[in-house]
């Protein structure tokens, strides 16, 4: 066991990838001698040469749109794209291009691209850089969207997501790539969870928390603190934004009866509003509230200095908690 | 094949703004006339034999197009890209190609996939909405047709970067890439930034712009001020007009320009100037935007009607072969038309295949539902 941040997690997953398969390639703006405005690939350049850490021209859909050829020749390239509100110019090469090959080729090609976007908030940031943007991608048809939410999952996820043959788009919570915590690099990938299952982070009895990428650390601290006024509070991490775990949801929000859903995206045509309805269509009759959802507010994202009132918080997540038994 | 190329071509060259005009110089080994003609950059042996195989790729690209055309006002295909008046430039660059080097077409190039042995019945697949593509590209080293303009170049790049990496470039089995677009998306990002990654990295890729003068209804002078093959020396590397209504000139040019990629020489563009003679497809009215003198003009330099003048008057085939083309192109015309008649629907369930490789259960329920759904239809057939 070795004590890492996240971002360090991200780095020992995409050494051992790169190490494991000489057709996966990183490529990005600022990747190779720089190492990443995160450090997320500090030194990868250095020990696997410039031909498969590749610093890009600055260009997001010349990124995205080259990985599609290099995957379509065999390679399995990971995308970085610098911050989240920095990825729609590529938006049309993942959207038209990367989610459709399969399907439009009937099978005859695979794409396996991963997307790694930091995203979200919190860190004091201008424009463009706090953004929350997975629900445009898990409304896209032939992607797989996964968010990691701390260094364990960091980890593993980024191998998993790279040796799958689905295009993948690889959420990193921005605000949580100094957080640390005990990561196995020792050994491999086969203890640890697949890419499309959700894990239960707090066990509860009396009302759900979904939760992905940075909000899980906030929900697991607000269990905590509801615990310590007599109320069991389930959390779970969804980790696979697409497809979603419905199997471990439905069972938990059917034992608890009341779920909320919180991420730091506006929650006006969210994936919380997504989880909201299928939890309602399967779950309704041991359903003891309507789903709350705890999210951003329906505008853009605003200056800094006003990002605490518009991030979901602990006393947000509560609040939202305590709703749940006003019905 | 140098920088030089477009540095000379451009000093020398006197076209106004728009290039729309008769270029003032381009590559020609064909004149309209049927006249050989010689060009000190891009000398051509080629037999007869070779000449009348170019011959048939045309006639009977052409008679696909017409059958398709003809299939759509029919009603049996949903829309059709006509090629009418760029048989040359697709036959011509297709023909340039070795079975290794790899093409990235748009959704036009029906004589390019002729060349690369692809079923013309595929494209009508695509064309009759049964597929998005129905062939496998890795087995004709011909990638799906791309409708959003211009996205196929960046994956023509990658691809080339990935031949790169492999290390098949240079020497004499190297390979090379090259990737179709037209003057409208010149103005695409994408385009460009191909041609910067291209640049940069030296990539074995040839850019083969078919300059038909018309991005549906506006003309070139809404995409560029200047002729589009001088763009190419902005970003690095020579970029090349040829007549693209000659076959000879534009399988000149490009084989010269596949071998400058394949030895490790990098990107060129390629403009091949031409004509779309047709619609823009089915769809389009073309009456509405452009005069029918200009036609007129353009059908004097028809890319078919001068190879014949070429064979008839050098004596270098005799009427059996033109009669028998013309028995092959009519049994080619009758194939293809029976076969998108008997084209069946597919299955209502091939919506939900093919979407991911691994297993994904909201897929399989949203199909599961839907089968039910249908089986409480009598009469739908599955």
């Amino acid at each position: 066991m070795t004590r890492l941040t996240l971002s360090r997690a991200l780095n020992e997953g995409l050494r051992k990838a790169l190490e494991n398969d000489p057709k996966v390639l990183i490529m990005g703006e600022d990747v190779g001698k720089l190492g990443g405005v995160f450090r997320v690939t500090d030194g990868l350049q250095k020990d696997f040469g410039e031909a498969r850490v590749v610093d890009t021209p600055l260009a997001e859909s010349g990124i995205v749109g080259t990985a599609i050829g290099l995957a379509l020749r065999g390679y399995r390239p990971v995308c970085e794209i610098q911050f989240d509100g920095f990825v729609f110019p590529a938006f049309d090469q993942i959207t038209t291009q990367l989610a459709k090959m399969r399907y439009r080729s009937r099978g005859n090609l695979t794409l396996p691209v991963v997307i790694r976007i930091p995203c979200g908030g919190g860190i004091g940031a201008v424009e463009h850089h706090s953004e929350s943007p997975e629900a445009l991608f898990t409304h896209t048809g032939g992607l797989r969207v996964v968010a990691c939410g701390d260094p364990v999952d960091a980890y593993a996820m980024i191998q998993l997501a790279i040796s799958c043959d689905d295009p993948v788009i690889f959420f990193e919570p921005k605000r949580r790539y100094w957080d640390k915590a005990e990561v196995d690099t020792g050994g491999g990938l086969a203890a640890a969870l697949p890419l499309n299952k959700a894990r239960t982070v707090v066990s509860g009895t009396d009302v759900t928390v979904l939760c992905y990428g940075p909000m899980v650390k906030t929900c697991a601290a607000a269990a905590v603190a509801a615990g310590n006024e007599g109320r069991s509070v389930e959390v779970i991490d969804l980790r696979s934004l697409s497809p979603l775990d419905t199997e471990t949801i439905f069972e938990s929000v059917r034992r608890t009866g009341r779920c909320v859903v919180a991420h730091e995206a506006p929650v006006t045509g969210g994936l919380s509003a997504e989880i909201a309805a299928r939890v309602t269509e399967e779950c309704f009759y041991q359903m003891e509230s309507p789903v709350l959802r705890v999210g951003g507010f329906s505008t853009p994202y605003p200056p800094s200095r006003l990002e605490e009132h518009y991030l979901p918080d602990l006393d947000r997540v509560l609040d939202a908690v305590d709703r749940t038994f006003g019905y | 094949m140098t920088v030089n190329d477009a540095g000379r071509a451009a000093s020398a060259d006197s076209l106004p703004a728009s290039g729309q005009p008769e270029p003032a110089e381009f590559v020609q080994l064909l004149t309209p006339e049927g006249e050989r003609i010689d060009h000190p950059d891009y000398p051509l042996e080629i037999s007869a034999e070779e000449i009348r195989a170019l011959y048939r790729d045309l006639v009977l690209v052409r008679r696909i197009d017409f059958e398709a055309i003809a299939l759509q006002r029919q009603g049996q295909l949903g829309i059709w890209a006509s090629l009418l008046g760029q048989e040359a430039a697709q036959v011509g660059s297709g023909r340039a190609l070795g079975p290794k080097d790899m093409a990235f077409p748009t959704y036009r190039e029906h004589g390019v996939a002729w060349c690369r042995g692809l079923d013309p019945t595929k494209l009508l697949e695509l064309y009759r909405g049964v597929s998005h593509g129905g062939w496998d590209p890795k087995a004709h080293n011909f990638h799906l047709y791309t409708i959003v303009i211009g996205s196929q170049t960046l994956h023509a790049t990658g691809y080339a970067m990935g031949i790169q990496r492999d290390g098949a470039v240079g020497g004499d089995d190297g390979e090379a890439v090259i990737a179709y677009f037209g003057d409208g998306a010149t103005s695409q990002g994408d385009v460009n930034e191909a041609f910067i990654w291209a640049s940069v990295t030296n990539a074995p890729v040839v850019f083969f712009c078919q300059n038909n003068q018309w991005a549906i209804s506006e003309p070139l002078e809404r995409q560029s001020r200047v002729p589009l093959y001088r763009r190419a020396l902005g970003f690095g590397f020579p970029g090349i007009r040829v007549d693209g209504n000659d076959v000879l000139a534009c399988l000149a040019v490009t084989r010269k320009a596949m071998q400058a990629a394949r030895e490790g020489q990098g990107p060129t563009l390629i403009e091949a100037f031409t004509y779309r003679m047709g619609a823009h497809t089915t769809t389009d009215d073309p009456t509405r935007y452009r005069l029918a003198a200009e036609l007129e003009t353009w059908k004097l330099k028809d890319p078919i009607e001068r190879v014949k003048a070429y064979l008839v008057r050098n004596e270098m085939t005799d009427e059996k072969f033109f009669a028998d083309l013309e028995a092959e192109s009519a049994e080619v015309g009758a194939r293809i038309r029976k076969a998108c008649l008997e084209m069946p629907d597919p299955d209502p369930m091939a919506i939900f295949e093919n979407v991911y490789v691994e297993p994904n259960a909201l897929l399989e329920s949203e199909r599961d539902q839907y089968a039910a759904y249908l089986d409480t239809f009598e009469e739908v057939a599955r």
